[in-house]
């Protein structure tokens, strides 16, 4: 595509830079800057009682790399793919039958799907307690339809909180990978059709690399979300393991120990950071290319 | 015939996924029933905790700051959000700083923000309330907007641009008529998720707001009565906030004439 | 394009100004956990001194510190701490030195309470509620525990049915206690003992809870918890079969308490509201509110005896209490400790 003579897409970078500048303003005064300020003290020590004691050192960042922090980080990672992949299954599922229905009924839907998380986290968390513990709902719904047994323990389980995280993080999925679904409409999928492809070829050709994006953007997002959860491993959990979220917690409010919870996060933000670059490479190889205008 | 199969499949997953959002929430909205105080027994239908919730001012205040805050900062990250996705979209070389600065409201850890915004606020001497917790809530919320709107940018046809501007279309107009409109349904999914964010969100709240009690916020404040689990007031609560939701969909819906906004 | 952004944009600001009000009282701002004083304290302090006193809440004490160091506790008045953080306030020098003459009721303490170790004298602190950290038990299910070890190693029968505090301090304490360390150990190989220890008692734990054991006891869930006393008489009060009883390793004493804020624009009211707490009405009131032990002499003296009798723990003596050890911010330590407790989670 040629870059017309007016408009949009000049090749010089002016008018996208004038939008982007006020989000970009935003961001650094009230992100970055304030997060290097804290970040910086990664570099210094934890004084007796818990202040700083301003003499430069590694020893934070070294710490970061302990077994015992990397075993945490591990078992996060691990507990937060796991839920990501099976909301983006979920979500994916749903979001894509919500665009498949009419297009009137669609923002309705949407608005049904996110309207249990307008109730707040902690009270759907005890909800679910409520459900799942030993004397809870499903277990007298059990006893009720005749089962005598001991019912293994569903609570204060890693699979609990997996579940858990699922759930809150569940209509994330949904809105992202509606985003690039909703251009999905009866007409192409007729389209492929009426060339003689197949429900499943029209699937994997023309629907699914167009939506990859938005189930990237899910997945990273309830990836980023249920690794730095503190709620959720404590409450549903037991708080019998710690993930990233509560040890970052407990540095920075428990222990008082801001430079060794900032030299954590600086490594955490590194490593993830990584991840979502690889993360943006994958997605754009899987919907076929960059598709933004030349210049 | 194919169709409708699939119509019927579709019908299914809308069902599964459904049941399994709306479980909790019906246990939610049962025990807010519930005569006693505990969730471990069911001892009668009662209203009562519906009546001690209304006349308790400090969590119907909390409510009313958290729709506050939840509705300018919904307002300020969609736009700032959208307007980030579309011009780094357009533009095709985005550096790694620039990737970096958009996706690190997500990746920093809450506890980190909430603090680094309170020591800020604090070393500038600027008064809390709920305008700073506002605009710090805006910080992640834009993030997540800017994502769901580049989801959606990834396939769009940049040809009706390319059209609109050899029309004689400016830049503004080219946006205004022909760019947003495509993108309302993105734009809207990621209202609806920065609303969705900034309702629940506590962490960040509680080191923003200051120490009035007139900031405090509805996750604050059930954070705090948490002390004694969750009592049927609170699900009471959480119940009354859904209610309202429901109800003000359906007088904006009436008030739009049954359209909702991106049709 | 800008335009229009600055037209909006103007119109937005606008509103927000309209509607957000700075957060700072003109009064007194009092920051203490959720039911922790009786539901009418603030109105009658403000009834009855014609101040404009505002209580706010917070869940835990790591939140409100986190907040009052950032901070440097700008906007509080008066805060209610448990004793090892008020020492870290102190420390950080964010805690008033306490003018005594401005709080004549100090004097109705019990003289144990004006030398606890974390601050003999009440430079910076003045002591709200104390009380034993122990063992709360359903007395129709198990046996009267004994020990520690009955959490710790729970027999068969009880296995997954017990439940510990998941604050990093008592967690760690009770396992310094049934080895016979001082809850304030410093000393790597005593806390690697405790770790290994704790890290076993992990396999047969329900969970790790600081606020609804005692729903659990009631439901029967639970079996044997570790609690604070004042908590266990919640669970008490809704079933009679519940009880309360402190190992023979012993208890820790903890000591929740008043600090004023150095950053307090608000001091002579802040001082007026300690005093009106420390007064003998005003804090037996609390007392049999909340249903924990006050360290007011006058105050105890007066408590319902109806009220002993039924939560048993409200009646000990403050000479008993002090045979056990407070706990003391340990220093350079915390970061051990915050570590320990990591291995404990961490452990299969």
């Amino acid at each position: 595509m040629q870059a017309p003579v007016n408009g949009f897409l000049m090749s010089t970078d002016r008018r996208p830079m004038l939008l982007m500048t006020p989000a970009l303003l935003w961001l650094f005064g009230l992100m970055v800057v304030p997060c290097l300020l804290i970040l910086v003290l990664a570099f210094f020590r934890r004084g007796i009682y818990g202040g700083i004691e301003y003499t430069w050192t590694f020893e934070n960042i070294a710490l970061v790399f302990d077994p015992l922090y990397f075993q945490i980080f591990m078992k996060s990672a691990g507990i937060a793919g796991l839920s990501a992949a099976i909301a983006c299954v979920l979500g994916y599922a749903a979001a894509y039958a919500i665009a498949a229905m009419p297009r009137r009924h669609q923002p309705l839907l949407l608005f049904f799907a996110v309207l249990p998380f307008w109730s707040n986290y902690l009270v759907r968390t005890y909800a679910w307690i409520v459900l799942l513990n030993r004397e809870g709902l499903i277990v007298n719904l059990a006893r009720w339809i005749g089962y005598e047994g001991e019912l293994p323990s569903m609570l204060y389980t890693e699979q609990a909180v997996v579940i858990g995280l699922v759930y809150n993080y569940l209509p994330f999925v949904i809105l992202s990978c509606y985003a690039p679904l909703s251009r999905l409409s009866p007409e192409i999928a007729e389209a492929s059709r009426d060339l003689g492809g197949s429900a499943w070829t029209t699937f994997r050709r023309v629907t699914l690399p167009m939506t990859v994006p938005g189930i990237a953007t899910g997945f990273v997002f309830v990836f980023v979300l249920s690794i730095g959860n503190f709620v959720t491993p404590a409450l549903l959990g037991g708080g019998q393991f710690q993930m990233i979220g509560n040890l970052v917690y407990a540095q920075f409010l428990t222990a008082n120990d801001w430079p060794f919870g900032a030299a954590l996060s600086m490594v955490l933000i590194a490593v993830m950071l990584g991840l979502l670059m690889g993360q943006a490479v994958v997605a754009e190889r899987a919907s076929g290319g960059k598709r933004a205008p030349d210049g | 015939m194919a169709d409708r199969n699939t119509f019927r499949l579709m019908l299914l997953i809308l069902g599964v996924v459904f049941a399994f959002l709306y479980i909790p929430i019906s246990v939610l909205v049962g025990l807010s029933f519930n005569e006693g105080g505990l969730p471990t027994a069911w001892t009668g239908f009662s209203t009562k905790w519906y009546g001690a919730l209304l006349e308790n001012d400090d969590i119907l205040k909390a409510a009313g700051n958290t729709l506050i805050v939840a509705v300018f900062s919904t307002l300020l990250s969609t736009i700032l959000g959208t307007l980030l996705a579309v011009g780094v979209e357009i533009r095709r070389r985005n550096g790694k700083w620039l990737e970096t600065v958009i996706f690190a409201p997500m990746i920093i850890p809450d506890i980190v923000l909430a603090i680094a915004l309170l020591s800020m606020f604090s070393l500038m001497g600027v008064k809390m309330g709920l305008h700073t917790i506002i605009v710090s809530h805006v910080v992640f919320n834009l993030a997540f907007v800017c994502a769901v709107v580049r989801a959606r940018l990834k396939s769009f046809d940049w040809s009706i641009v390319e059209a609109s501007a050899d029309l004689g279309g400016s830049t503004l107009n080219t946006l205004r008529r022909v760019v947003i409109p495509v993108l309302m349904p993105a734009i809207i999914a990621g209202a609806l998720l920065a609303f969705t964010l900034s309702v629940d969100e506590f962490i960040i709240a509680f080191f923003t707001a200051g120490a009035g009690r007139s900031s405090i916020t509805l996750p604050m404040q059930i954070f705090a009565m948490i002390r004694f689990g969750v009592t049927p007031e609170i699900n009471a609560l959480a119940t009354l906030v859904m209610s309202v939701s429901v109800v003000a969909l359906a007088l904006s819906q009436r008030l739009n004439k049954g359209g909702l906004p991106g049709q | 394009m800008s335009r229009h952004i600055l037209r909006n944009g103007t119109g937005l600001i606008a509103l927000l100004a309209a509607f957000a009000t700075p957060a700072f009282a003109d009064g007194l701002t009092v920051s203490n956990w959720d039911g922790y004083m009786a539901a009418d304290a603030i109105d009658n302090f403000n009834s009855e001194t014609g101040n404009t006193a505002e209580l706010v809440l917070h869940a835990t004490n790591e939140e409100i510190m986190g907040k009052l160091i950032a901070s440097k506790g700008v906007g509080y008045d008066v805060v209610f701490v448990s004793s090892p953080f008020a020492e870290v306030l102190n420390n950080l020098g964010l805690a008033e030195t306490l003018d005594h003459a401005k709080i004549p009721n100090i004097g109705n303490l019990y003289a144990e309470a004006t030398t606890l170790s974390h601050d003999p004298g009440n430079a910076f602190s003045l002591p709200y509620a104390w009380g034993t950290t122990g063992l709360c038990y359903r007395s129709d299910l198990v046996d009267t525990p004994t020990s520690w070890n009955d959490l710790l190693k729970p027999a068969e029968s009880v296995s997954g049915k017990t439940t510990m505090l998941a604050t990093d301090r008592w967690l760690l304490a009770a396992g310094q206690l049934s080895l016979g360390y001082s809850v304030n150990e410093t000393d790597a190989d005593k806390m690697a003992e405790v770790r290994d220890l704790l890290i076993d008692a992990k396999g047969t734990l329900l969970a790790y809870d600081d606020t609804t054991f005692y729903a659990k006891l009631v439901s029967g869930e639970a079996e044997l918890v570790q609690a604070w006393d004042g908590w266990c008489n919640y669970g008490i009060g809704e079933n009679a079969d519940i009880k309360y009883v402190i190992p023979e390793e012993g208890s820790d004493l903890w000591v929740d308490t008043m600090v004023i804020m150095k950053a307090s624009e608000n001091k002579d009211a802040a001082y007026e509201f300690v005093n009106y707490i420390l007064d003998a009405d005003n804090h037996r009131w609390a007392a049999e509110n909340i249903l924990y032990k006050v360290p007011n002499e006058a105050a105890m003296s007066g408590v319902d005896g109806g009220l002993i009798e039924t939560f048993p723990n409200m009646g000990m003596a403050p000479a008993d209490m002090l045979k056990f050890e407070q706990l003391r911010d340990v220093g350079a330590a915390q970061r051990d400790y915050s570590r320990l407790v990591s291995e404990i989670k961490a452990a299969n």
